[in-house]
């Protein structure tokens, strides 16, 4: 009952000014954790975005999340991800890897082998563009570490159910 | 018709049907104001103090049912309403506040008066809006009224920049609005009713908890109570807001519970097997020690707010929708199948009751030299049952002692401040109860200290003859206060004496109203009833016994079971894991 799990949880909420702020601040007031944040608009002709947020809690704490994320008025849907079944999640990262030699050859072989792509090269750098879940970013990360990584910049998670139905949004 | 921002607010207020505004005028208000200058149908009662606004608002909300309406002006306007809009945010008032704002090309530019109203406000509001376009301005307002009253109500913020409200728009008169996102779910799933109702008549000790939704969801949520509870005969107790939900002279009401409710109320609570929570939250004053909070029962909770239900305790049957509709349902599942309710573990569950109820625990030992509060109270109750009269409070030993004495037989009559506990609530309060009531008794149960935090407004009861009465409990200490320095702090009454008192009497004197004064327990009566005589407003000033304490008390951090029913009682008071708790 108090084993912390992990929570992807995505809001459609109305594109308006001091929506992430309700949201960022009913987490900070509250006290729950946000491991990742992620927003953008979705629809435009609609005005709505939507906020990925990964989480966690308690099984009672994550419930608490989703009842009060769901009565912030511009919130139109709170979809748990993680509750409802089996989706797909996502997180992007650019990593600058910087080194000649042995080292470089290295960090362009470790790229191949989990799909990851040079987007920039100079004589003496890389960056890299991968995309995946949480798990196999940090495994690259960390591979890339002693390979000359100097600074890595990630999305944080966002995530879709699998399956045919998507969230009904009312107008 | 083409009318001006400021136009546009009043005539969208009147469309509200909004009869009065409480407020304080300054500079991003003005046209505001001078559009109300302009016009017959809206009143503007003038405070003395923005805090002061919204707790009339308040009062005046919570005794008609109607949404409270605040008008203050930019910066300081917005931040003193600040107390007064988390007090409604966590009583569930619906208020609608409008504040002033610098004009939009100021915003962000340290402007005079300016503060970032919306940023400020968000966390105690339900919700707040900047209107930043004028074509938009009715349809905000109208959305404000919706959000504050619908589902479990709260206070909205409008944040109107002053050359928005100078701007000339097209205005319509809106019918109801339909909310883009926000529709608050009402009614309940129906098997999730089916299973409250095989749960609640197979139940052998039960208990209806029920608190401030009741009053909230409206005079048909307290009709079909009442009428549940009479068919089932199950045992009913209220929190400190749900007051009168339930008549408090009903041979099933056992009390208040919590901290310092009833023994029979608590042990009721703590030996039930099946807990019926209607409109009421598990607030940490009514569970005590969660650990120990009704061990054996099956918990079921009806609430608006689906974040209010496995908060702090887990509940078996939870039941989300407006509590009218609710029960509504339960009673016409109950109805349809012929459901009774286990009539002979109810009485035996009674008998139990009963013997709790023999401790007799709001007992204080009379004196006849020196006032005992709760003696000034129970003669204030006995005296005024039968009369028009609304009762506000203050917060403190007042405020305990007066939810344990006065009987309330219908919703709307008790205006208290429980989630906030902001001292200074009832005196503002009473001036909206009087303002909504004007031909009924508003007595504001007062300790000293509160009344000295919002006594300016005694020029606003003057200005608008408010024949409110201010009963004040004057122990000459901050009471709450002292008694816990006395149980947890060795009795080191730090700061908690209230020196440098007015002469209360004076003081009202000096506002034309009337003053009066007891000091012994033979004048109580007579001062009760001059007081009601008084066509005016009146102070009375009650000298009671300064060292009294508030029992029965669920000490910090204790069960309910671990009820201290009095100074010789043994149960210890100061507990580890108590200190810590508030």
């Amino acid at each position: 009952m108090s084993d912390v799990e992990r929570h992807i949880i995505a809001c459609i909420v109305d594109n308006e000014s001091g929506v992430l702020a309700r949201v960022v601040g009913l987490f900070s007031g509250r006290g729950y954790n946000i491991e990742s944040l992620t927003v953008a608009v979705v629809d435009a002709e609609r005005e709505l975005s939507r906020i990925t947020l990964l989480t966690s809690g308690t099984r009672m704490i994550v419930e608490q999340i989703r009842a009060q994320l769901g009565r912030l008025v511009p919130i139109h849907k709170v979809i748990d991800l993680t509750e409802d079944g089996p989706h797909v999640e996502r997180e992007l990262a650019l990593l600058k890897v910087e080194g000649s030699g042995e080292k470089r050859v290295e960090s362009l072989r470790i790229a191949d082998i989990f799909r990851a792509r040079a987007v920039d090269s100079t004589n003496e750098s890389f960056v890299f563009e991968i995309t995946g879940t949480t798990d196999k970013l940090d495994a690259f990360i960390n591979l890339m570490r002693p390979l000359g990584l100097i600074e890595v910049v990630r999305t944080g998670v966002v995530g879709i159910a699998r399956g045919a139905e998507a969230p009904v949004i009312a107008h | 018709m083409r009318l001006t921002g400021s136009e546009v607010v009043v005539r969208s207020l009147v469309d509200q049907g909004v009869d009065v505004v409480f407020g304080y005028p300054g500079g991003a208000v003005l046209p505001i104001y001078d559009a109300i200058f302009q016009q017959n149908e809206l009143r503007h009662i003038l405070v003395r103090h923005e805090q002061a606004a919204v707790h009339a608002a308040e009062g005046y909300a919570r005794s008609t049912g109607k949404v409270g309406v605040v008008l203050v002006t930019s910066g300081p306007g917005a931040t003193n309403a600040v107390t007064g809009l988390t007090d409604a945010l966590m009583d569930s008032i619906p208020v609608v506040c409008l504040t002033g704002q610098v004009p939009t090309h100021l915003i962000g530019n340290d402007a005079f008066q300016e503060a970032d109203t919306v940023g400020i406000t968000r966390p105690c509001t339900k919700h707040n809006y900047l209107v930043k376009d004028v074509d938009k301005l009715s349809y905000t307002i109208s959305e404000a009224f919706y959000v504050a009253r619908s589902g479990r109500p709260g206070p909205v913020v409008v944040d109107l920049p002053k050359d928005i409200v100078n701007e000339e728009t097209n205005y319509e008169k809106l019918g109801k609005i339909e909310h883009r996102s926000y529709r608050p779910v009402t009614r309940a799933e129906p098997h999730a009713i089916k299973e409250a109702v095989s749960l609640l008549e197979g139940a052998e000790r039960p208990i209806i908890y029920s608190g401030g939704g009741v009053i909230n969801s409206g005079n048909r949520a307290s009709k079909l109570l009442k009428k549940f509870a009479h068919e089932t005969g199950f045992p009913v107790t209220n929190t400190l807001m749900g007051l009168g939900g339930f008549p408090g002279n009903d041979p099933q009401f056992i009390g208040m519970l919590g901290m310092h409710g009833t023994y029979e109320a608590n042990m009721a609570m703590h030996d039930c097997d099946v807990m019926f929570a209607v409109g009421a939250r598990f607030d940490d004053r009514v569970t005590g020690r969660l650990s120990d909070f009704a061990p054996t029962a099956k918990k079921i909770q009806i609430d608006i707010d689906r974040s209010s239900i496995n908060k702090n305790v887990f509940v078996d049957i939870p039941l989300v929708g407006d509590v009218a509709n609710v029960l509504e349902d339960i009673q016409a599942v109950w109805k349809q199948e012929k459901r009774s309710s286990n009539k002979k573990a109810v009485k035996s569950w009674w008998e139990q009751i009963d013997c709790w109820r023999e401790v007799n625990c709001l007992k204080y030992e009379q004196s006849l030299n020196s006032i005992k509060p709760q003696y000034a109270l129970q003669r204030l109750h006995e005296i005024t049952k039968d009369l028009d009269v609304y009762i506000t409070t203050e917060v403190g030993q007042h405020q305990m002692w007066a939810a344990q004495f006065f009987r309330f037989d219908e919703p709307r009559r008790w205006m208290t401040s429980g989630g906030l506990g902001t001292m200074g609530y009832g005196f503002p309060a009473a001036t909206g109860v009087q303002i909504a009531h004007p031909n009924s008794l508003v007595i504001d149960i007062a300790g000293e200290a509160s009344f000295l935090m919002n006594m300016q407004e005694l020029s606003t009861v003057k200005q608008y003859r408010l024949p409110v009465k201010v009963f004040i409990i004057n122990n000459e200490y901050m009471g709450m206060v002292r008694q816990w320095q006395e149980f947890f702090h060795g009795g080191r009454y730090a700061e908690s004496y209230t020196d440098s008192l007015p002469d209360f009497v004076a003081l009202a004197e000096s506002y034309g109203m009337k003053g009066l004064r007891a000091t012994k327990p033979d004048q109580v009566d007579d001062l009760i009833k001059e007081m009601i005589a008084h066509d005016g407003p009146v102070i009375a000033d009650v000298q009671v016994e300064k060292m009294e304490n508030v029992f029965p008390m669920i000490p910090a951090g204790a069960g309910h079971h671990e009820m201290k029913l009095g100074s010789d009682d043994n149960v210890p008071l100061r507990t580890e894991e108590g200190m810590v708790l508030v």
